[in-house]
C-alpha cells in the first residue's frame, strides 16, 4: 500500500537515451497502465522502479521514501515477468514461498499466506506440482501469486500475458483485474496492447519515443487525446488520418477533404480553430464515427457519397474501406447496410467526435 | 466356408515409402551399432579373460588367447592386492581425485557463476582467458610446474597432484559451467533478487540446483581427468608410497622387458572399476548435460 512518484526519470544506455525526463504519480491503489510501441521506454520505466535499472537522472520514491540506491529486495515490491520466471526445480508452493522463507517468516504463516493466495487464484491444486506440469495460463497464476504472498507495496506487471494465447489472454486480464479488486495494492503494468491497457487501468500512460505523451482515464485517452500519436494509438481500428483543409463557411467553419466532400466544423469545436482557418490540417476521424446516415435524421451535411474498395464483414458490424485522394480510409456501418467492393454508398460522418491535428506539432486542436 | 473366408481378402497395403525410410535408416543404425559395440567391447573383454587366467597359460603361445582353458583363477587379483602397493596406489589416487573435483567444483561453479552472470570490466575477455589456458597441452606445461611443485615442497608427493590437476580441470569445468549458466534465463535472477535474495543465495538456492546436469557433467570431467592423469604422476612421484594407479601400476607391473599380463590387467579392471560406477550412476544427467542449451527447453 504505497504511492509511486517519478520525477525528471531519465534512462541512459550509452548514448541511447531510452526513458527522456518524465514525471508520473502514482497514488496509493490505483492499477496504472504503461502502454506504448516497442522501443518506447515503458519497461525501462517499470524496471527502474523495480531496481533492476539504475536511474541515470531524477529520483524515484515509494512510500514518500527516495528508493534510487534501494537494491530490489528493499522497496517491498514484487514484479509478474513475461515469461514467469517461476523457479523451474521448485513445486509453486516452493516458488510461492520462496521470498519469504528468505525472510525468514514462521512456516505456519508462509503456508497460510500461499494458501490465502491460492486460493484467490484458484490454484490450490496446483500447489505441489512444478512450473513444467504447469500450463501457461497455470504458470501465471502461480507467479501472480508468488507477488501476492509478499503482500508488497507496489505490484509490477512486465507484459504478463504476452506469452498467452489469445482466448487465454482475455481470460487472464479478466483475472489480473478480479485480482486487483480483491487485493487492493498499488500496480504498475506495462504492456504493447491497448486493449489491454484500456480494460485494466485505472489510469492509462501512453509512451513514445522514452516520452509520456498522455496521462488519463482510458475514456479520456479515447475521447480526447491530445497528440497525434495517442490519438493513432488508442482505438482499434486505428483512427483514420485524413489531410484537410479549414475553410470558412459563411459564419461557420467546415474542412474540406476533397473536392466533393467537405463536413462542417460543429460549433463547440469552432471556437477552438477559428485561428488556424484556412490551413492544412490533419482530420482525425474513428472508424466508429464514420457509419451509414441514421434513417429519419435530416442531413447536416455531413453525409458524402464513396465507392467501396474493400468489405470486411465481421459479424455483428462490417468494415468498410474506402479511398479519398489516395488516402485509405475506414469505416464502421451495419451489416444490413453495407454494400460490396465496387459499388457506391452514402456514409454519415459523426462531426461531434472529429478531431482537428496541426501537422506542424501534431497536437490535438 | 463361411461368410467371412468368402469374401474378398483385403488388398495388400503399399508399405508407403515413409515406413520404408524408416526401416533402413533403423536396419543401418543396427548394423553400425553392433561394430561399435564389438569394437569398443573386445579390450575389455580381453582384460578379463586375461587377469583371470594363470600366469603359465598366460606365457603358453599355443593356447588360443580369447578363452580360459586352464580354468578360471582368481590369483592375479590376490597377488596384486597382496604382493604389489597397488592398494595404495589406489587409495593415493582416490584422495587425490576427490580432492581435486571438490577444488575443481568449488572454483569452476564460482567462476563461473561470476563470469557468466555479473557482468564487470573485463568479464568476457577473462572467460575467453580461462578457456585459452586449456589449450595449452600438460606434456608442454609439466616442465615450468615442476619448478614450482619443488618451490613448494611439494615433489614426490601426491599433495602436488592435488595442486596441479586443477590445472586441467578448472579451465573446462568453468568454460562447461559458463555456458550452463547463461542458459538460464535472466528473469530468474531478477525474481530472486526481488524475492530477496543475495548474489551467493542465488548460486546455491537458484543456479546450483538448475544447473545441476552441467555441474554433473563437469564432476564426470574432472573425475576423469585425474583419475587417469599420467603426465603430471610420472614427472612429479617417485617413490611407491605416493605413486597413483596410472603410473604406479604401470612402474611396478613392468619391470625392463617383463610384462606381468594377467597382474597388469586385473589392476587395469580394478582401476577403470570406480568411473564405471561413477557413469553408469550419472551417465543420465551427463547426457543431458551436454545436450542442454543445444536447443531450447
Amino acid at each position: 500500500m504505497a504511492d509511486v512518484a517519478l520525477r525528471s526519470v531519465v534512462k541512459r544506455f550509452d548514448d541511447v537515451e531510452a526513458v527522456r525526463a518524465i514525471d508520473l504519480d502514482i497514488p496509493n491503489n490505483e492499477f496504472v497502465v504503461l502502454v506504448g510501441p516497442s522501443g518506447c521506454g515503458k519497461s525501462t520505466t517499470l524496471r527502474m522502479i523495480a531496481g533492476l535499472e539504475e536511474v541515470t537522472e531524477g529520483e524515484i520514491y515509494i512510500d514518500g521514501e527516495r528508493v534510487n540506491d534501494l537494491p530490489p529486495k528493499d522497496r517491498d515490491i514484487a514484479m509478474v515477468f513475461q515469461n514467469y520466471a517461476l523457479y523451474p526445480h521448485m513445486t509453486a508452493f516452493e516458488n510461492m514461498s520462496f521470498g519469504l522463507r528468505l525472510r525468514k517468516v514462521a512456516k505456519a504463516e508462509i503456508r497460510q499466506r500461499v494458501e490465502h493466495a491460492a486460493r484467490i487464484l484458484d490454484i490450490t491444486d496446483l500447489l505441489e506440482r512444478r512450473p513444467k506440469a504447469l500450463s501457461g495460463g497455470q504458470r501465471q497464476r502461480v507467479a501472480m501469486g508468488r507477488a501476492i504472498v509478499r503482500n508488497p507495496k507496489v505490484f509490477l506487471f512486465d507484459e504478463p500475458l504476452s506469452n498467452l494465447d489469445a482466448k487465454l489472454r482475455v481470460q487472464m486480464r479478466t483475472e489480473i483485474k478480479r485480482v486487483h479488486q480483491k487485493v487492493k495494492t498499488t500496480t504498475v503494468y506495462v504492456t504493447h496492447d491497448q486493449v489491454e491497457a484500456m480494460t485494466l487501468a485505472d489510469r492509462v500512460v501512453v509512451m513514445n519515443n522514452g516520452r509520456i505523451e498522455q496521462v488519463g482515464a482510458p475514456q479520456e485517452l479515447y475521447h480526447h487525446p491530445t497528440t497525434r500519436f495517442v490519438a493513432g494509438f488508442i482505438g482499434s481500428p486505428a483512427m483514420n488520418f485524413i489531410p484537410c483543409r479549414l475553410e470558412q463557411n459563411g459564419t461557420g467553419l467546415r474542412v474540406r477533404v476533397s473536392d466533393t466532400i467537405a463536413l462542417p466544423v460543429p460549433p463547440t469545436h469552432a471556437s477552438r480553430c477559428r485561428s488556424v482557418a484556412g490551413r492544412d490540417l490533419i482530420l482525425g476521424l474513428r472508424p466508429e464515427h464514420l457509419t451509414e446516415p441514421r434513417r429519419g435524421e435530416r442531413d447536416d451535411g455531413a453525409a458524402f457519397d464513396i465507392t467501396l474498395d474493400v468489405v470486411e464483414p465481421l459479424g455483428m458490424e462490417t468494415m468498410v474501406f474506402f479511398n479519398v485522394n489516395g488516402n485509405e480510409i475506414c469505416g464502421r456501418v451495419d451489416p444490413a447496410s453495407a454494400r460490396g467492393p465496387g459499388e457506391s454508398m452514402r456514409l454519415a460522418a459523426n462531426v461531434e467526435h472529429m478531431h482537428l491535428i496541426d501537422p506542424a506539432t501534431d497536437a490535438v486542436l | 466356408m463361411t461368410a467371412a473366408a468368402l469374401a474378398a481378402p483385403a488388398p495388400p497395403r503399399r508399405r508407403s515409402s515413409l515406413s520404408r525410410n524408416r526401416r533402413w535408416a533403423l536396419i543401418t543404425s543396427y548394423v553400425f551399432l553392433v561394430l561399435f559395440a564389438i569394437f569398443f567391447l573386445v579390450p575389455p573383454y580381453y582384460m578379463i579373460v586375461t587377469s583371470l587366467k594363470t600366469d603359465a597359460e598366460v606365457a603358453h603361445m599355443a593356447t588360443n588367447p580369447w578363452i580360459i582353458a586352464d580354468g578360471v583363477t582368481f590369483d592375479q587379483f590376490k597377488l596384486l592386492f597382496t604382493d604389489t602397493d597397488f592398494l595404495i596406489y589406489f587409495k593415493n589416487t582416490a584422495i587425490v581425485t576427490l580432492c581435486v573435483v571438490a577444488i575443481t567444483m568449488v572454483v569452476s561453479v564460482l567462476a563461473a557463476f561470476s563470469l557468466g552472470r555479473m557482468k564487470f570490466w573485463g568479464s568476457s575477455v577473462l572467460a575467453a582467458g580461462i578457456f585459452l589456458t586449456y589449450l595449452v597441452p600438460d606434456t608442454l606445461l609439466f616442465i615450468p610446474l615442476f619448478q614450482i611443485v619443488r618451490s613448494l615442497g611439494l615433489l614426490n608427493s601426491y599433495w602436488g597432484m592435488v595442486l596441479v590437476y586443477p590445472t586441467l580441470t578448472v579451465p573446462f569445468c568453468t568454460w562447461i559451467m559458463i555456458g550452463y549458466f547463461q542458459s538460464i534465463p535472466k528473469e530468474l535472477d531478477e525474481a530472486a533478487l526481488i524475492d530477496g535474495a543475495g548474489h551467493m543465495q542465488m548460486l546455491l538456492k537458484i543456479f546450483i540446483p538448475v544447473a545441476l546436469p552441467g555441474i554433473i557433467a563437469a564432476t564426470i570431467f574432472a573425475f576423469t581427468v585425474s583419475w587417469a592423469a599420467f603426465v603430471y604422476p610420472l614427472a612429479f612421484l617417485y617413490s611407491s608410497d605416493q605413486q597413483v594407479l596410472t603410473v604406479g601400476t604401470v612402474q611396478s607391473l613392468i619391470r625392463a622387458d617383463v610384462y606381468k599380463w594377467g597382474m597388469l590387467m586385473a589392476g587395469a579392471l580394478v582401476a577403470a572399476a570406480p568411473p564405471l560406477v561413477i557413469y553408469a550412476f550419472l551417465m543420465d544427467y551427463y547426457i543431458a548435460g551436454l545436450t542442454a542449451g543445444a536447443t531450447k527447453g
